[in-house]
């Protein structure tokens, strides 16, 4: 008999050791073609940018004849001139005016003049042009220029970490009045940290009553813990600007109360936007601690107390280990979430509350600044996971790694 | 059996719905507009009386009022909308992105007929409306004369309510610092007036709420979190008219800004667009918006067209005009992204 | 079941600070959600209290209308069709990670959940130029599967996380005792992680329910969403109508929970069962 079975128990053997990969490619199959390859395609325009090399053929060869650094010389402000006139023929122009401007501050208009005045054959000297856009003139403009040549660039990333090339060739800060997204990375990181604690300060507690609860009431509890998950992010945000304004129902409770004398200003602050996204995150951290609490028996608790461990020990040598998959679930999901906002932030949170998000979207939509919203996205994107990694390295955690 | 095989049909029927396309027919007309109020004015005033003229059908889509979403339609090729309205600053954008087509003025009015800066090379103008100044008239009992009265902490004490851009601001702090309004724009070309204008800024700095989207303004006075906002017009009056809110407007030092029409690069029914921007280019028709929503023709020749009682709650009746700027779009095209990051970098500080 | 059988007082006290914490947690939690009830009753076109009269102005502007009528239904179909399939793959996905022989983990689980922290700006313009190429943009498949890799992410974290408490020799078991994989995936292995699939549901449907970025770049004017319908009338106004339908919704979402309550339930019977 066992001669028959044993053959057969090879078999699937075999046939189990391709199977967990084959019950993930469904999925990959589907991240892959619709999500990660469009996605890496649009992240690529952080290096990518050939609107100045595709409009200046003449003019970027013409540079490179050309002697030396600084204001070149006639022929390439002749060949300047062509480029732009065909670009103006072909009604590109703005959108190369668009890119060096993205550079070069104020370079759109005097480039513009300059195409207007080469189609009406009125540039004609290096003299007359810099006449018309005096910007020509400076050293600036040709370093924007020679920049642009190179058709993958390093502007965009610099830019996202508040740096750019000098006139020197060396890499420094942008001018003080113009950094902006580290200081928003760190608040980004800052926020979402806070959040993620919050949640789990109120979360661990509930989950682990939850767990102690008879099903049926337990069932009620998770009704009202999954209620807030069924009214869209911009009701609660708008549920929380009736609560949190000055003359809203917190601030009447509090004075009602007798614990404040006069109305807090808790709307456009960090704290109110804190406080309604540890709301909106709340379910999002308990779900996985509660799932993972409820397959640890209660008796164990008991058991290791009954054997003399102090409770705080059995909590923390039994009982904490068992549970922190899950507790690591909810953490991760919530802060990468943070990362995320942006409504929120807009409606509840004051003007030095904005996430990356509101800046990437602002490139995405307003400015139609692709390459800076990739080069953004893509210092988000490394530096999360980059965190995900380390966290789960160090903590020897991994989300999937089973007992 | 029977009932098997109805299943499936209705299945195949439900797969064939769900993927399919609903594309525009062939005399429709797609137009995208930025939603509630205005657009449904819009509707009222121009989109039915056209197609009720020439059989034209609109197909009517809402969106933001932000053009990335244009963008990736004109990336890709497929640009299933004909017409779109937006912004003056959002018309530059678009247009030199090469989202927006340059516009053939020969088909659609005699270009001189506009008002200064209303028809541009991508977009035409379609209303006027104004940035002004509002307030609870049961809130404050001593009424603000101007705009630039935001900057009065001292005769006005409390929160304040602006727009979350530099636009419009700058431009307000500069008239606030004594700049005469025809050089406005000239000092805020140069890093100095650039500096002297978020100088001034900083003075009410910690006691500006800022606002992002056009409904927040009535809203934030509705609920007292400020005592005075910037706002559009339209909307404060749409608050005093339709729910009898004691809002008053103060128009000296308005600032005149444009709502614009465009069409995308790779519309489908290009002929047809250009119809009814000629239609909408009618003096007479042009005046009809103001029945709807308080705000003005951009045609010289519509102001005798307009409603008298609408009259006196434009922002171009004469009453409004006293003293006023009107936003210089080319000055936001060459500036606005520089300006708009500094003014991120200064709100974080 | 929290105190022991012979509490000490200091027992007493633990278990005293911990139900009163957690019900403020549950107040925290759930007032909120409350507020736009009576808001949505408000005859003014305001969020403010004191309300400026009572009326269902709001709730015939929601369900008379045909805007807010379709809006509701395609979030429904959206919604459903991106939870069943992100859930269908997402288990499918979590259960094949938590084999230890899954190759190359360390690779595949950031792809898996980089959908959660990519801006959701950047991935619907990147869906949105591939969908269109394909002919999937302004499409329901188009929206439903753009969701569904939003929302995977979700199941696959939950699911993994109620796996690791799930012993796989339960699995070895039941297919020496000769039952085929199916059966001991549904009457073993599926009433065990019930719990975590049907969180993972519940995260995936929210995500579909409340996305608004990706529908602003892939639905055309008769694919709107709930949420679309209330953010595009955002630049507009912001009006109470939002609050009837969040107030609609919410007596759905309960009348739903209760029912998955019921299911789990009775799951929860037949693990019993199995586990006896």
């Amino acid at each position: 008999m066992s001669s028959i079975a044993l053959p057969r128990l090879r078999t699937r053997d075999q046939r189990e050791s391709l199977r967990p990969f084959a019950l993930a490619t469904p999925l990959l199959l589907l991240l892959f073609f619709s999500f990660g390859a469009p996605i890496a395609a649009l992240l690529s325009r952080a290096v990518y940018e050939p609107t100045i090399a595709n409009a200046l053929p003449r003019a970027i060869a013409a540079l490179k004849q050309d002697s030396g650094a600084g204001v070149p010389d006639e022929p390439v402000f002749l060949a300047f001139a062509a480029d732009l006139k065909e670009a103006q023929a072909q009604g590109s122009v703005q959108e190369f005016a668009k890119s060096l401007n993205t550079r070069l501050s104020g370079a759109r208009s005097q480039v513009l003049r300059i195409a207007r005045n080469a189609g009406q054959e009125q540039a004609t000297s290096k003299e007359a042009m810099i006449k018309a856009s005096p910007l020509l003139g400076e050293p600036r403009f040709w370093a924007a220029i020679r920049e642009g040549a190179n058709r993958f660039t390093s502007f965009f990333l610099l830019s996202a970490f508040d740096l750019r090339w000098t006139d020197q060739g060396t890499i420094g800060a942008v001018p003080a009045d113009q950094a902006v997204f580290v200081r928003v990375f760190g608040r980004t990181f800052l926020i979402a940290t806070v959040v993620t604690l919050s949640t789990l300060a109120l979360a661990f507690p509930l989950a682990y009553l939850m767990t102690n609860l008879r099903p049926a009431i337990a069932g009620i509890v998770l009704v009202l813990v999954l209620l807030p998950f069924w009214t869209s992010i911009l009701v609660r945000t708008a549920a929380w600007t009736v609560i949190l304004q000055k003359y809203g129902l917190l601030n009447d409770l509090l004075l009602w109360l007798g614990l404040t004398s006069q109305r807090l200003e808790l709307m456009y602050s960090r704290t109110g936007l804190i406080i309604a996204m540890t709301h909106i995150q709340l379910p999002f951290t308990l779900l996985p601690i509660y799932s993972v609490m409820r397959s640890v028996p209660p008796s164990q608790l008991r058991a290791a107390q009954s054997l003399g461990a102090q409770p705080f020990t059995a909590f923390w040598r039994v009982y904490l280990p068992q549970v922190m998959p899950g507790v690591l679930a909810g953490c991760l999901l919530t802060f990468i979430l943070c990362l995320g906002y942006y409504i929120t932030p807009v409606l509840i949170g004051g003007a030095s509350d904005q996430l990356i998000s509101n800046f990437i979207a602002n490139y995405v939509n307003a400015e139609l600044n692709w390459e800076m919203a990739a080069a953004l996205s893509f210092v988000l994107l490394a530096s999360t996971l980059g965190l995900y990694v380390t966290m789960t390295r160090f903590f020897g955690l991994d989300l999937f790694k089973m007992g | 059996m029977n009932g098997l095989r109805r299943t499936t049909l209705l299945g195949l029927a439900g797969a064939a719905l769900i993927f399919q396309p609903q594309t525009a027919g062939a005399e429709e007309l797609t137009v995208m507009a930025t939603g509630g109020a205005w657009q449904a004015a819009l509707h009222q005033a121009w989109f039915e009386p056209f197609a009720k003229k020439t059989g034209i059908k609109f197909n009517e889509q809402e969106y933001t009022g932000e053009l990335g979403k244009i963008k990736a339609m004109v990336e890709t090729g497929n640009v299933p909308i004909d017409l779109v309205t937006v912004e003056t600053s959002t018309v530059l954008q678009g247009c030199d992105a090469g989202v927006l087509i340059h516009l053939d003025y020969s088909k659609i009015a005699d270009r001189s007929k506009f008002l200064p800066g209303t028809a541009l090379d991508c977009g035409v103008g379609i209303d006027v409306y104004g940035d002004v100044l509002a307030y609870d008239t049961t809130v404050l009992k001593e009424a603000p004369t101007s705009v630039l009265d935001i900057f009065d902490t001292k005769k006005f004490p409390g929160k304040r309510a602006m727009r979350k851009a530099p636009a419009q601001n700058l431009e307000w702090a500069l008239m606030a610092d004594g700049v005469p309004i025809a050089d406005v724009y000239k000092v805020l070309g140069t890093p100095e007036g650039v500096d002297r204008a978020f100088n001034k800024l900083d003075t009410i700095k910690n006691d500006i709420v800022w606002w992002d989207a056009g409904a927040q303004p009535p809203q934030l006075l509705a609920s007292k979190e400020v005592v005075m906002t910037t706002a559009w017009n339209g909307r404060i009056q749409s608050a005093i008219d339709h729910d009898n809110r004691p809002f008053a407007i103060v128009w000296n030092d308005q600032i005149v800004e444009y709502d614009m029409i465009a069409i995308p690069k790779g519309a489908k029914n290009l002929d047809l667009a250009y119809k009814y921007l000629a239609y909408a280019a009618e003096p007479e028709v042009s005046a009809q918006l103001g029945r709807y929503i308080p705000y003005g023709p951009v045609l010289a020749d519509a102001t005798p067209f307009v409603p008298k009682d609408v009259l006196p709650k434009l922002p171009t009746a004469p009453d409004h005009m006293k003293t006023y700027l009107v936003g210089d779009v080319e000055f936001w095209g060459d500036n606005g992204e520089d300006l708009v990051k500094r003014f991120n970098a200064w709100l974080a500080q | 079941m929290l105190l022991s059988p012979y509490p000490t007082a200091a027992e007493r006290m633990r278990v005293g600070a911990l139900w009163v914490w957690c019900v403020l947690v549950l107040v925290f939690l759930v007032v909120p959600i409350f507020v736009p009830v009576p808001l949505s009753f408000n005859s003014g076109s305001f969020f403010t209290f004191p309300l400026a009269g009572l009326s269902t102005r709001w709730y015939e502007v929601v369900l008379g209308t045909d805007r807010w009528r379709a809006a509701i239904g395609n979030s429904l179909l959206i919604g459903f069709g991106a939870t069943i399939l992100a859930t269908v793959l997402g288990t499918l996905t979590a259960i094949g990670l938590s084999d230890p022989k899954f190759p190359a983990r360390r690779f595949v689980v950031p792809l898996l959940i980089s959908p959660l922290i990519v801006p959701v700006v950047v991935t619907a313009v990147g869906t949105y130029l591939f969908y269109a190429r394909v002919g999937l943009a302004n499409t329901y498949a188009g929206i439903i599967l753009a969701h569904t890799v939003l929302a995977s992410p979700f199941v696959v974290v939950t699911v993994g996380a109620s796996l690791t408490g799930f012993d796989r020799n339960l699995m070895r078991a039941t297919s020496i005792l000769g039952a085929k994989p199916m059966t001991g995936f549904f009457r073993v292995m599926l009433p065990l992680i019930l719990p975590g699939v049907l969180s993972g549901a519940a995260f995936a449907f929210v995500t579909s329910f409340d996305e608004v970025v990706v529908v602003q770049f892939l639905a055309n004017a008769s694919q709107r969403t709930l949420p679309l319908e209330m953010f595009t009338g955002l630049r507009e106004q912001l009006s109470p109508a939002i609050t009837a339908a969040a107030t609609l919704m919410m007596g759905l979402s309960i009348l739903l929970l209760i029912v998955a309550n019921l299911l789990a339930r009775r799951s929860r019977r037949i693990a019993g069962a199995v586990q006896e």
